[in-house]
């Protein structure tokens, strides 16, 4: 941990601000650990800092720091971690948004966005919504999509088999919930492939501490993103993460089904828009065949 | 003493964490360990490869749950959501016992991730062994909860750590995780004798014991579980290990992970202290 700097006293509009000097009842502890959140989750100043008007005085200072600096101990603990993850869950974002744009990005996103999850693996849910700028939007969309495939559930597969003799007009399949599709207007599966980056990490530590802001190798030169509009599947198999990019008419039954269509309106839809000179019977036996193989379709989750 | 209430009636030895960087070797090695400790919520997922590799270490080793996100100090109930999941990877492990901080974490549905200190005050020690026997209930598993090390404390306390500690585990009727690493990281950071907590501790609720390095910085000691276990806590854990019998202790490496042999080598160290001092 770089040293704590040493900061004025809070300013007189906080001290002024009642306390309660003896916790009683449960109310007394709420509102004490909602002061302490305040505090935490304010922004850090451009010095990863806790800014000098936090109201400080629920903390005792000893021999050696003021009652500020060991609560900044947390408050820099907060942001570092969660700045952390963002990193781990955002890689290709990174590199295509340079160091700078990025960690700034994410400093914005978690003032607006703080975790509302016991989890951190939910922490950067909310962050393509929170990109305005498209190809960083369709670099973000396609990484949560990883997040999701890597750790969703993977329900009983439904064999080829297992549909014969159902009547498509009333027949629903479900998709698994570790197959995201995505529909985006630039390669980022190119991106990220030609990035080479690892398989994302399980986090598996125990330690609370984190006495430093996220720093990693510089970041690496971006490769092109060309605009380029992609039908995408996102998807896991033997516990690995692919790629893959379907026709546009394949990927809209396939959303159809998603969404709640029986079969053969997926299929209607899917071909609405489909050039009336192609043998489309053949190419549908194909897509379900390869599908089934991939262990995608499932039974249709029934509404609760 | 090893084998109590607070874990199961279990005996398991000294195990470590289970840690990403150390799957392979562990899968494809299969070296001799006597138990593992896992993140509880690595593993409350869906699918995919965490718990595969989870089912795949259950079939050769006995594994015990640790959680960071329980957050028993908070004034906001129990998560119900969470409990639930916790639940079902409790079957899923057969853990003997499970273990969770005495902290707060969160506040209004606000996570801050990290193992906040308690104000050690009467009412809230209440609240606090109230939620444990909760979760107790729901979970139906012997609970231990861990002392964390902290590097602030409240004008509002009114007792010492160990002091609150004991009104908690005696409300709850639960047992103890004692981190003897936390305990002096907090004695360095708040000026008390780490010998004196140690001597106060209830030492028949303790059913599991953590040991771990840090690091000294110039104005505060930070619980980072990067380094070697240093002396000071090898003697606070002689000390804990005279006064608690043989327990299952359970080396933390968390950052900056060396291979598994040399994480492994560093917790049997502990060996030493189990056969010199054990007399229970």
């Amino acid at each position: 941990m770089t040293s704590t700097l040493k900061r004025s006293k809070p300013t007189a509009i906080f001290m002024s601000m009642p306390t309660s000097s003896r916790l009683r009842t449960n109310a007394d502890l709420r509102q004490l650990q909602r002061t302490m959140a305040a505090a935490l989750m304010q922004p850090l100043t451009r010095q990863d800092g806790m800014p000098a008007s936090t109201r400080v005085d629920f903390i005792t200072p000893n021999d050696r720091m003021s009652g500020f600096e060991r609560l900044e101990i947390y408050a820099r603990q907060y942001w570092f971690r969660l700045l952390d993850c963002l990193y781990d869950d955002y890689p290709a974002l990174r590199v295509f948004l340079g160091e700078r744009r990025f960690h700034k990005l994410c400093r914005n996103y978690l003032a607006q966005h703080p975790s509302t999850s016991w989890t951190l693996r939910n922490l950067g849910s909310a962050l393509p919504a929170f990109i305005t700028d498209l190809k960083a939007r369709d670099v973000a969309r396609v990484e949560w999509a990883q997040t999701l495939a890597f750790d969703e559930v993977l329900k009983k597969p439904l064999r080829i088999d297992d549909l014969l003799g159902a009547d498509p007009s009333t027949l629903h399949l479900g998709l698994q919930p570790c197959v995201v599709l995505l529909q985006i207007d630039h390669a980022v599966d190119h991106f990220i492939t030609a990035m080479k980056k690892a398989d994302a990490d399980v986090r598996g530590s125990a330690s609370q501490a984190m006495s430093e802001a996220p720093t990693r190798a510089k970041v690496a030169k971006a490769p092109k993103l060309k605009r380029e509009q992609v039908h995408l599947v996102v998807h896991r198999h033997d516990n690995q993460l692919y790629f893959k990019r379907l026709a546009p008419e394949s990927f809209a039954m396939l959303t159809a089904l998603r969404d709640g269509l029986t079969l053969a309106d997926a299929i209607e839809f899917a071909l609405s828009q489909a050039s009336p000179d192609t043998d489309w019977p053949p190419q549908i036996r194909d897509w379900f065949t390869e599908f089934s193989q991939l262990g995608w379709f499932t039974q249709f989750p029934r509404k609760s | 003493m090893p084998a109590n209430p607070h874990n199961g009636h279990t005996d398991l030895g000294i195990g470590l964490g289970l840690r990403v960087p150390h799957y392979r070797h562990i899968l494809e090695k299969k070296p001799v360990c006597d138990w593992f400790e896992i993140i509880s919520e690595n593993f409350m997922v869906d699918g995919g490869r965490p718990l595969e590799v989870l089912d795949s270490i259950l079939e050769q080793y006995r594994v015990v749950q640790h959680g960071v996100s329980m957050y028993f100090g908070n004034a906001d109930p129990l998560n119900r959501d969470h409990l639930k999941k916790l639940k079902c990877l409790v079957k899923r492990t057969n853990t003997p016992w499970l273990s969770d901080h005495l902290c707060w974490g969160s506040v209004d549905g606000r996570c801050s991730h990290d193992l906040l200190p308690m104000p050690y005050t009467m009412s809230v020690a209440r609240h606090t062994a109230g939620k444990i026997r909760q979760a107790r209930d729901f979970l139906e598993v012997p609970i231990c909860v861990e002392n964390v090390s902290s590097y602030a404390e409240f004008t509002q306390n009114e007792m010492t750590e160990w002091e609150f500690l004991n009104e908690v585990v005696e409300r709850a009727d639960c047992g103890i995780l004692l981190d003897v690493n936390n305990i002096y990281v907090s004695s360095q950071n708040h000026g008390f004798d780490p010998f004196e907590y140690l001597r106060a501790v209830p030492h028949h609720r303790v059913g599991q014991i953590h040991i771990a390095g840090h690091t000294r910085l110039d104005d505060v000691v930070l619980d980072t579980h990067d380094h070697p276990v240093p002396d000071p806590v090898w003697d606070l854990y002689a000390a804990a290990i005279k006064q608690s019998g043989s327990t299952a202790t359970l080396l933390e490496w968390d950052d900056k992970i060396p291979s598994f042999d040399d994480v492994h080598a560093e917790a049997l160290k502990a060996n030493r202290h189990l056969h010199e001092h054990a007399h229970v």
